[in-house]
């Protein structure tokens, strides 16, 4: 090292030839920023997440149904709890992260502000919530900033399996009787713009997109990946027999990709603004489980207390 | 003893031990989503999912012994409240944490020498049930007799809330032992267990755990039976309800 070279020059020459950062790395103070912002995002999102599925457990409507979509549901818990820990590495506790959830000042993934009104939803969320998921998720696996990136590679290869899971759910409703398919028919025309919507804003418009690509946290253009989802949807809708609820939708020869409408965007921020269906409910369930759980971890901890002294006292 | 007889005796004995599950299961579910932290939401979650899984063993042995072609999902979800054959302690409200703590604890402590006993059943599916379900219930009963030690003996809250739950459980719990005709005659040939061994280990650990977590064990001044016949709470109902209602609403489809 000479002496011109600064902290920041080497740190950007070890992404560049991309070696892991590791969390007793010297990291630029914004580097870690970005990372917390978006680690726990991720981690609310999943916990978040468990609550429009978990709503349908008591109701599947078979019992390898409901053991599916519990494990499912467990998953994610497992996806918040690995991701939580990866946020811990860079310097902040569970507790502060819980805190800016609910008072609204950490984001989570807007997908979830959508209510699960009938089962085909829990096919729909499954089929193209999580491919949309997977699709963000899979560069994620050479994210950068290395316990993030372990995190990935194995809460994607779950992500597979539910995606899979739900896209069969879809496939027994729409091979079923008439009420099913018409069911699954309506869950895709609820489920499929949010899903769209859920590579966030356009590239013109994404605030954190340049400096995320050049630090390697993020490896491909919002627009990049929400082409790349519509690709691979419009086969997959086919081969359910189901209709995406797109008039724009078609085949584009000299691009090789689908066209689509226009998104929403009133929409995209309205509900990331906290205005969608069911953002309010979101956030309310998630402190009251917090709440009511407050006695609970008191007495947890007192009860260490409690026997940390007593073993003091023995070993005296 | 005909030969009728015994496979409709066995079919209500295995039906008991499917239903336990299944609705011991359905309530545990309740809390996905909503524990108290992350970890044991987990927690919950995973114990629930075994005792669906224990569930579907069950029931589909069940339909098997019967003989008329039906599912685990036919038992599941085409019974009604006076067919159900769980103890009442299962079908309960979910409450809050100690509640669910206190009926786990009491359950899986049951279900642990019960199934720990059923793995020598001359039945042979019954057995081999018992012994995949026993090392579930070895871990379920670790993970609540743990929280009942960290609640009785935590704050004055959580004893004050544990001890609540204790005492509106215990009348439950006598019908965990009321055996009747179709339990001795399981355990007159050798399908079924001794309930007497049973309650004894259970009475053991119970008082040991209640000891431990600074509890006392309330007298009982009423007790509560019925499940065995299908007499149940007026709490069934309702949880059926919501159970079965996709399989009611569209019936005859695959889901």
């Amino acid at each position: 090292m000479t002496d011109s070279t600064t902290l920041p020059e080497i740190f950007q020459g070890r992404i560049d030839s991309e070696e892991k950062i590791e969390p007793r790395d010297w990291m630029p103070d914004a580097y870690r920023k970005t990372l917390i912002r978006q680690i726990s995002q991720h981690a609310h999102s999943e916990i978040v997440g468990q609550l429009p599925e978990g709503n349908w457990i008591t109701r599947a409507p078979s019992l390898r149904r409901k053991a599916i979509l519990l494990a499912k549901v467990q998953d994610e818990a497992g996806h918040g709890l690995y991701l939580y820990s990866a946020a811990e590495t860079l310097g902040i506790s569970r507790e502060q992260m819980l805190e800016q959830l609910h008072s609204g000042k950490a984001k989570y993934s807007s997908i979830f502000n959508y209510p699960t009104l009938t089962w085909a939803d829990i096919g729909a969320i499954g089929w193209l919530v999580d491919s949309a998921a997977i699709i963000n998720q899979i560069p994620l696996c050479r994210c950068s900033y290395g316990p993030y990136a372990r995190a990935m590679v194995r809460i994607c290869k779950e992500e597979s399996f539910h995606q899979r899971q739900g896209y069969e759910l879809l496939m027994t409703l729409c091979q079923g009787s008439e009420e099913q398919k018409a069911m699954a028919q309506d869950a895709i025309n609820r489920w499929w713009w949010p899903s769209v919507m859920m590579f966030g804003p356009g590239d013109a418009n994404s605030t954190h997109s340049a400096q995320s690509m050049q630090w390697k946290i993020k490896r491909n253009s919002n627009d990049e990946l929400r082409q790349k989802f519509v690709d691979q949807a419009v086969p997959q809708a086919e081969y359910l027999g189901l209709t995406l609820p797109d008039p724009d939708l078609k085949w584009n020869e000299a691009r090789g990709h689908y066209d689509f409408g226009e998104i929403d965007w009133d929409e995209f921020y309205q509900v990331v603004g906290g205005n969608g269906p069911c953002n309010h409910e979101r956030i309310s369930a998630r402190i009251k489980a917090h709440e009511d759980g407050a006695w609970v971890r008191e007495a947890a901890l007192a009860y260490a207390d409690k026997q940390r002294q007593r073993a003091r006292k023995a070993a005296a | 003893m005909s030969g009728e007889t015994t496979r409709q005796e066995l079919f209500q004995y295995v039906i008991r031990l499917g239903d336990n599950a299944l609705i011991n299961g359905q309530r545990l579910a309740e809390w996905c989503g909503r524990g108290p932290f992350v970890e044991e939401d987990i927690a919950m979650t995973n114990i629930a999912l075994d005792l669906v899984g224990r569930a579907r063993m069950l029931l589909t042995y069940a339909g098997e012994v019967e003989g008329a072609g039906r599912t685990e999902d036919d038992l599941a979800y085409f019974r009604n409240e006076r067919e159900f054959r769980n103890f009442q302690i299962m079908e309960l409200p979910v409450g809050d944490f100690a509640f669910t703590t206190a009926r786990q604890f009491f359950v899986d402590a049951y279900d642990y020498f019960y199934y720990r006993a059923l793995q020598h059943s001359v039945d042979s599916t019954l057995a081999g049930i018992a012994a995949k379900t026993l090392k579930e219930c070895e871990y379920h009963l670790r993970h609540s007799a743990e929280w009942m030690l960290r609640l009785g003996d935590g704050t004055e809250q959580s004893h004050a809330k544990i001890s609540t739950a204790v005492a509106e459980l215990m009348p439950f719990t006598y019908e965990l032992f009321d055996a009747d005709g179709i339990d001795r005659a399981m355990q007159a040939n050798q399908i079924g267990v001794d309930l007497n061994t049973v309650e004894a280990l259970w009475n053991e650990k119970v008082n040991n755990v209640l000891d431990e977590a600074t509890l006392e064990r309330p007298e009982l001044k009423y007790t509560r039976s019925g499940g065995r016949q299908g007499l149940h709470s007026e709490h069934i109902g309702y949880l059926l309800a919501e159970m079965q209602s996709l399989q009611r609403a569209m019936p005859g489809q695959d889901w």
